[in-house]
């Protein structure tokens, strides 16, 4: 299995092989969309939904070769094998000899229905591409099986497909796709091709192995920070370090005599060196005297951001929902209120930020790796002064993406940076840039007040208040002052409450730049909510799992994966002193998921997480393994940012710099983890993120069982759990 | 300063600063980018190498500090026993999601390998708590150390 690494115009591989050079055989697919369900999370409205475009993702050349075009992103959540498995599932291809290609930037071909634009994130890709896909592969086969029968003066009907070839079943002749290619293009796509019945598949739901991990065990494996160009020059910049600064005066006098070095780009918002090599760019970079010309931000620290954000979260907000009666609710029964607070948020990719760029006279070159292919080619064209049709740009395998390569920022700067570069040059952020620059998760403070009664929760009246990253990132997606991300997984709880009220607070922090981060709007809102239900539970006296079973009528996949993390987790069985299990249930992109931390609070306060395990219902499941990996994988990233996440400003400044003080879980820190898929046969949930949003609010109610002590906060405040036992 | 270095058992010869950190020399001089740039300040393990057999981070190894020790990389480290089982174990047991501290982690890991063919969870935590994941794929790591040392599967 072979990922191509050069991506083709689809327009010229056409011509190409429509040309009669290759005989192929593709297929331009002309696909309704279909649109997300009304309450699933990041949904835009119906101005951009009618820009739904039609798509590409097929083609068959003369010897049979299959070639996927993968309109999603592979930056480790397995999507191109998934994405494979559910169009060579409908297409009956030999799945072995598949070659998957990067797409090209085309927001017309490739946009993910979900949002309108070529991007990947908010754990969509299944969700939004699972019908599309199945049927570009279905009609695919079609018209492949229309072209045999044609051939051989039969029924359609009359034959059957697998492994790549149609076979008439009567007479026993056979014909493989490669040798129909030629044929099938002249057929005339069929409209509303029935799909697989389930219980039919061949790819789907098996635990396949994944096409992008052979080259990542041995080094073959070409990030965008690996490309390699003749006459490369290697660059890392610096930019003010208080937000919105320019740069001053600069002296580089000492930089300039550091061999390797060969030229010094002052920009009025960044300084860039250009060596032969990152170790002289970085060493230049390091000799220079740069006075920075701060601004007005110099002065913004987090205490302050923390009393703006309280100060404008007592406000009202806008009405998000509200269903029954909130005044009569909360003066009914007894009555509990508590605020959340969590704070920035660094994305910390393993692979640092980075561009390579070949800036000509009338055309740009761009090598990197994005979540947004078709912005970065924008973007870039805007910076470089060039058409858009002269921008190409070669996406790779990404080395993390957790939301940061949502952004084009990284491509702008190298391309700015290139202007001043006679060829291609290489921009690589340090580390230290790469946390000081970042595009932050904001800062949210929750406020929830709730009313029980018989045991029962009657009231709830919740309000978020934090930036609206959806008026920046997608602006017709933000409407009525509401941003959906922002609310995501608050207005939709799974539990019955009569009395529902949600309100949001736009509050943007000034001069820090915040954007979306792995489990987006619903890390903040499930954390708050499912640890004021432990609160609640306590109030009632209730167990926190009953608690919640009492009030999970209207969803049942919901109390099927909670009723199965009670008995894998042993909930209940008793456990030493200072350690406890904590729960959370939530509904969130899609899926269902339950989880059960156990983790033990030492003496000096220090959390020691044993054992988590999630029962997760995400509708039909593709790829298991995948599954299983995502969550194993999102729990220990919701979990890192619950122990140690949290990034400071002083001064204008980003406060941490490196992993040394921006942490990260390790693996003598982390816990066992079993995952318990539920097949529910319904269509596929998100779980990119799943499993992130589980974590902290089920590690915190694991801390309240252990300790006593409800945490309103995160990261973790060791100072108030210390020498605490329950 | 003109330099020679063994790699994978090839002699290399290039130009570079005695102070260059062995990490740019493979990427950027050599071209061998299977090493990969993480942190810069040996806090996350990306950068492992084998210097003699021993992991080593090379984003703070001076180049000039090598002199006649043997350089194994992750697009050599296949050719050593310890290195192809944690590649293989890595594989069948699908360890990598995005892969970039991987290199690092399964230089680490057949390092370990070699010097403790049967190591417990506690070697497991003493060799490896120096590799990041941001992916968080440390179960797995845990398991395919413990497949490769058994040859089983775990």
């Amino acid at each position: 299995m072979i990922i191509t690494e050069k991506m083709s115009d689809p327009v010229s591989r056409r011509t190409l092989l429509t040309g009669g050079l290759a005989g192929g055989f593709l297929l331009a697919f002309h696909l309704p969309l279909r649109a997300l369900a009304p309450n699933e999370p990041v949904q835009p409205p119906d101005s951009t939904s009618g820009k739904f475009a039609p798509n590409a993702f097929i083609r068959i050349d003369a010897a049979g070769q299959t070639t996927l075009v993968m309109p999603q992103v592979e930056m480790g959540q397995g999507i191109y094998t998934a994405v494979a498995m559910i169009l060579a599932e409908e297409l009956d291809a030999n799945f072995s000899s598949i070659v998957l290609e990067h797409a090209p930037p085309n927001e017309k071909l490739y946009a993910n229905p979900a949002f309108g634009i070529q991007a990947t994130g908010g754990s969509t890709s299944l969700r939004a591409f699972w019908t599309p896909l199945r049927a570009a592969g279905a009609t695919a086969r079609a018209m492949l099986v229309q072209a045999a029968a044609q051939q051989w003066q039969v029924d359609p009907a009359s034959c059957t497909t697998s492994n790549g070839e149609v076979t008439h079943t009567e007479s026993g002749r056979r014909l493989s796709y490669g040798a129909l290619a030629d044929a099938a293009n002249t057929q005339t796509p069929p409209k509303d091709v029935p799909l697989k019945d389930p219980k039919n598949f061949v790819l789907i739901g098996k635990p396949l192995k994944r096409f992008d991990t052979p080259d990542k065990v041995n080094g073959k494996v070409v990030y965008g920070i690996d490309a390699i160009l003749p006459d490369m020059k290697f660059a890392t910049l610096a930019a003010c370090p208080v937000f919105g600064g320019k740069v001053g005066k600069v002296d580089d006098s000492a930089a300039r005599k550091i061999p390797g070095v060969r030229k010094i780009i002052v920009l009025d918002d960044m300084v860039a060196v250009v060596g032969d090599h990152m170790w002289a760019a970085k060493k230049g970079l390091d000799a220079l005297k740069i006075d920075w010309d701060e601004g007005p931000n110099a002065r913004i620290s987090s205490k302050d951001i923390w009393q703006d954000l309280r100060a404008a979260s007592e406000k009202d907000g806008v009405v998000a929902k509200s269903e029954g009666d909130i005044a009569k609710g909360l003066a009914t029964g007894e009555r509990l209120d508590a605020s959340y607070e969590l704070p920035f948020l660094a994305h910390a990719t393993m692979e640092p930020l980075n561009a390579t760029v070949h800036l000509k006279p009338d055309s740009l070159e761009i090598w990197t790796g994005t979540q947004i292919m078709a912005r970065v080619q924008s973007e870039a064209a805007k910076a470089a002064g060039l058409p858009v049709e002269k921008v190409t740009v070669n996406n790779h395998l990404i080395g993390g993406g957790f939301g940061r390569r949502l952004e084009p920022d990284m491509v702008v700067a190298a391309v700015r940076i290139a202007k001043q570069v006679d060829g291609p040059v290489k921009v690589v952020w340090t580390r230290e840039e790469d946390i000081q620059h970042d595009i932050y998760r904001p800062v949210y403070r929750d406020t929830i007040a709730a009313t029980l009664s018989g045991g029962k929760i009657v009231g709830w009246k919740y309000k978020v208040s934090g930036a609206a990253i959806i008026a920046r990132w997608l602006p017709p997606a933000f409407q009525k002052g509401i941003d959906i991300d922002a609310v995501d997984s608050a207005v939709d709880m799974p539990y019955d409450i009569p009395n529902f009220h949600v309100e949001y607070v736009r509050a943007e922090a000034p001069a820090v730049p915040t954007g979306f981060w792995r489990g987006v709007g619903a890390n903040n809102n499930v954390f708050a909510i499912e640890s004021f239900m432990d609160e609640l539970a306590r109030k009632a006296g209730k167990d926190p799992i009953e608690f919640r079973r009492s009030m999970l009528g209207k969803n049942p996949r919901l109390l099927a994966a909670l009723n199965l993390v009670a008995e894998k987790s042993k909930w209940g069985q008793p456990l030493p002193t200072r350690v406890g299990r904590g729960v959370c249930a939530q509904p969130s992109f899609g899926s269902f998921i339950a989880t059960v931390v156990e983790a033990e609070v030492d003496e000096q306060g220090e959390v020691h997480v044993h054992r988590v395990t999630s029962a997760v219902d995400t509708g039909t499941p593709v790829n298991p393994d995948t599954i299983m990996a995502q969550l194993e994988g999102g729990l220990i990233f919701g979990l890192t940012a619950a122990l140690y996440g949290e990034i400071t400003v002083d001064k204008g400044r980003v406060q941490q710099s490196n992993f040394h003080d921006y942490r990260m879980l390790r693996i003598d820190q982390a816990p066992k983890i079993e995952v318990h898929v539920i097949n529910s046969g319904e269509h596929p949930g998100g779980i990119g993120e799943t499993g992130v949003t589980a974590g902290p609010p089920a590690l915190r109610n694991a801390i309240y069982a252990a300790t006593g002590v409800a945490l309103w906060r995160l990261p973790i405040d060791r100072s108030l759990i210390a020498g605490k036992k329950a | 300063m003109a330099t020679t270095l063994t790699i994978n058992g090839e002699a290399k010869s290039f130009d570079a600063p005695a102070d260059m950190p062995l990490l740019w020399v493979l990427r950027d001089i050599l071209g061998m980018t299977g090493t990969k740039f993480g942190c810069g300040i040996a806090q996350c393990g990306a950068c492992t190498v084998h210097i003699d057999g021993k992991p080593v981070r090379s984003c703070v190894l001076p180049v000039g500090a090598v002199r006649d020790r043997a350089v194994t990389t992750i697009e050599g480290v296949g050719s050593t026993p310890a290195g192809a089982k944690a590649q293989k174990a890595w594989l069948d047991l699908e360890v990598i999601q995005c892969g970039y501290c991987q290199s690092g982690q399964i230089m680490s890991a057949a390092a370990l390998l070699a010097s403790t063919p049967n190591p417990d969870d506690s070697d497991i935590d003493a060799a490896m708590a120096g590799n990041i994941c941001r992916c968080g794929t440390y179960v797995r790591i845990r398991a395919a150390i413990k497949q490769a040392a058994s040859g089983r599967q775990s």
